[in-house]
């Protein structure tokens, strides 16, 4: 494992209006870790993430990705520059067939414009045949190439998690936020996704944030968590260290 | 070279289809059933616009069905495409007369349609800007405006006419192949409007058949993730609003040569309306709902107001005395069917359903292979 940081935040706060979020975050995720942030309900985590994708710009401090600052770019050009994620409550794009969903996000990689595809040029043929080789494969990866050509939104709640993941990586991505990926997914399948997560990374090369409520997925892949409440950062460390901080303990559960 | 090929290929099947398209009414022009004409002029007329509303409502698709922004101007853009190519046109052939060539008029006739289609195209621009920070009913009142603001400064426009409209546009030359008596003056541009709608059919096919349409799709599905997968949603929104005012312009100029005339009036808020309606009834999100709603609304009113003349020797007193109510009661007929349709099947006729050859074809394959191994 490098100890070089593939994203940094520096005294990161947003505020919305007299409610202050995200209070002076200092985060520092290196190259190809599994990641986790957890914290009670509201403590910030999502709003975390929005901030790093650049759907939220930082009422003040910095955000370093592969060493540039991306706070105040838009979410498409980060996504562009290698960071990919999933969200919550699931935004998979509802008409689509679960192929075109996965397609749909290669497009950042595309090769052909606009003249390409009204004219049917070799150039958009070619691509679009990598795009769909590509995807394909990916979904098999994700043992959701039988479902290639069924609607998104027909797929049983745990494959469209999944499925999403699928979309994310599509964009090639260095850097994975995932959302709360276990929600909803029964001890079983919550397993099969750990092992998923881990063999991606190695696969793409991947470095992972994971936001998380499901314990048993967060302290069996995360090499390191970092713990938020009300916005703070209160603990960092391997699992075992965070699980016996009484900080957490007491964010967790209420002082005694 | 191969796509150069395809392009060819393409516009030669086009040319093709209507060839063959224009046969058929030249030989039904000539038939009568019952005493009376199968196709009168005023038949031949509605066609013509049905295949001008096929353009604006295909077109007006990719906006508002596959992008799923909703522009209530495209009354506006084709207003500027008819004015600007009609313009072009007059000015370009003014004092011509008929000694020019066919072949020159006909570079006229593209030059000129083709400066409406990018007049348009800015207007487009223009109009897709105010999208990126506007969304769903804003937007729709936004561009209702800018198709208001369109029309009302064409009619202070003394140099086209203003209120009065805009007279004495010069029609087009006929394909000299076809060209019949039959076919000549307010047909003369059949021809060009058929072929045009079957491109603006392939070319928005072609368009949201790739990437660049998935991202056009996303956009309508959920914007926020679409943003998150790399799409620049500002990009595709705007690019989206200047093709499909492109082609709408480029619609507008050759209704502006069909008739020889352009009056303001006629590119109301009503007209938009009109063009949105044809897509939600046909279905929105599918490019062969669109072509219905445009064949089935343009031609529903008029082919009701046809009936009053329909009379045979067989028919019984209340058939006749039906038809000839049926005039009087078509606005009703009109407005039920939608009204029905959106109870019914509030999704379009056809919903997100596209026709296509290929499926159709791999269908009857795979039936076939089924009933032979039926048999053995």
């Amino acid at each position: 494992m490098s100890g070089k940081e593939i994203l940094e935040t520096n005294n990161c706060t947003i505020r919305f209006g007299g409610l202050t979020a995200v209070n002076e975050l200092n985060l520092a995720i290196r190259e190809s870790e599994i990641f986790g942030l957890i914290g009670p309900n509201g403590a910030g985590k999502t709003t975390i993430f929005n901030l790093l994708t650049g759907v939220y710009a930082p009422t003040s401090g910095i955000i370093k990705f592969l060493s540039k600052r991306v706070d105040g770019s838009k979410p498409c050009q980060i996504a562009a520059m290698g960071m990919s994620r999933t969200f919550q409550n699931i935004r998979l794009f509802a008409s689509m067939t679960v192929l075109e969903n996965v397609m749909t996000a290669y497009h950042v990689r595309t090769k052909q414009n606009m003249v390409d595809a009204i004219f049917r040029s070799s150039r958009h043929q070619a691509d679009e045949k990598q795009q769909r080789d590509f995807s394909l494969e990916l979904l098999s990866i994700f043992n959701l190439a039988q479902f290639a050509d069924e609607q998104a939104t027909s797929l049983p709640y745990g494959n469209q998690r999944r499925l999403e993941i699928a979309r994310a990586l599509a964009t090639n991505p260095k850097l994975l936020l995932l959302d709360e990926p276990a929600a909803g997914m029964n001890p079983q399948e919550s397993v099969e996704l750990m092992h998923l997560i881990g063999s991606i990374r190695e696969r793409f090369n991947l470095t992972v944030v994971l936001v998380e409520h499901n314990m048993k997925v967060v302290m069996g892949i995360c090499e390191r968590i970092q713990v938020i409440e009300y916005g703070k950062s209160i603990a960092l460390g391997t699992p075992q260290e965070v699980k016996n901080d009484p900080k957490v303990i007491e964010a967790y559960l209420g002082g005694g | 070279m191969a796509t150069l090929l395809r392009i060819f290929g393409w516009l030669g099947a086009s040319i093709l289809i209507v060839t063959i398209l224009e046969s058929i009414l030249k030989t039904l022009k000539n038939y009568q059933i019952m005493g009376s004409d199968i196709i009168t002029d005023y038949g031949l007329n509605i066609i013509c616009l049905m295949g001008i509303s096929i353009s604006l409502a295909v077109s007006l698709q990719l906006i508002n069905g596959y992008t799923g922004q909703f522009s209530l101007g495209h009354a506006g853009f084709m207003a500027i495409g008819g004015y600007v190519s009609a313009f072009t046109t007059k000015s370009l052939l003014a004092g011509s007369g008929d000694e020019r060539g066919f072949i020159s008029t006909l570079i006229i006739y593209v030059i000129a349609l083709s400066i409406g289609a990018f007049a348009s195209a800015m207007a487009g621009l223009l109009v897709g800007i105010p999208s990126l920070r506007l969304k769903g009913d804003y937007l729709a009142i936004v561009t209702l405006g800018f198709g208001e603001i369109i029309r009302l400064v064409i009619e202070n426009i003394e140099t086209v006419g203003g209120p009065r409209g805009y007279i004495g546009i010069p029609k087009f030359p006929n394909w000299q192949w076809l060209s019949t008596s039959a076919f000549s003056g307010t047909f003369s541009s059949m021809s060009w409007i058929f072929l045009f709608a079957i491109l603006t059919v392939i070319v928005v096919h072609n368009i949201v058949k790739s990437s660049f349409g998935r991202s056009l799709i996303a956009i309508r599905e959920n914007e926020i993730a679409a943003e998150a997968m790399g799409i620049d949603t500002a990009f595709y929104k705007v690019s989206a609003f200047t093709i499909s005012a492109a082609l709408a312009g480029f619609a507008g100029g050759l209704y502006a040569h069909l008739y020889g005339q352009l009056v303001p009036t006629t590119f109301n808020f009503v007209r938009s309306v009109e063009i949105i309606i044809m897509i939600v009834f046909g279905g929105m999100g599918s490019i062969t709902g669109a072509i219905l709603g445009a064949i089935v609304l343009t031609g529903l009113p008029e082919w009701l107001r046809l009936m009053a003349g329909l009379r045979a020797d067989w028919m019984p007193q209340w058939m006749i005395k039906t038809f000839t109510y049926l005039p009087e009661l078509r606005m009703i007929i009109y407005s039920s069917l939608l009204i029905i349709t959106m109870l019914v099947r509030p999704q379009g006729i056809l919903g997100q359903y596209e026709f296509s050859l290929s499926r159709l074809l791999k269908k009857n394959k795979t039936t076939k292979t089924n009933s032979e191994e039926k048999k053995a």
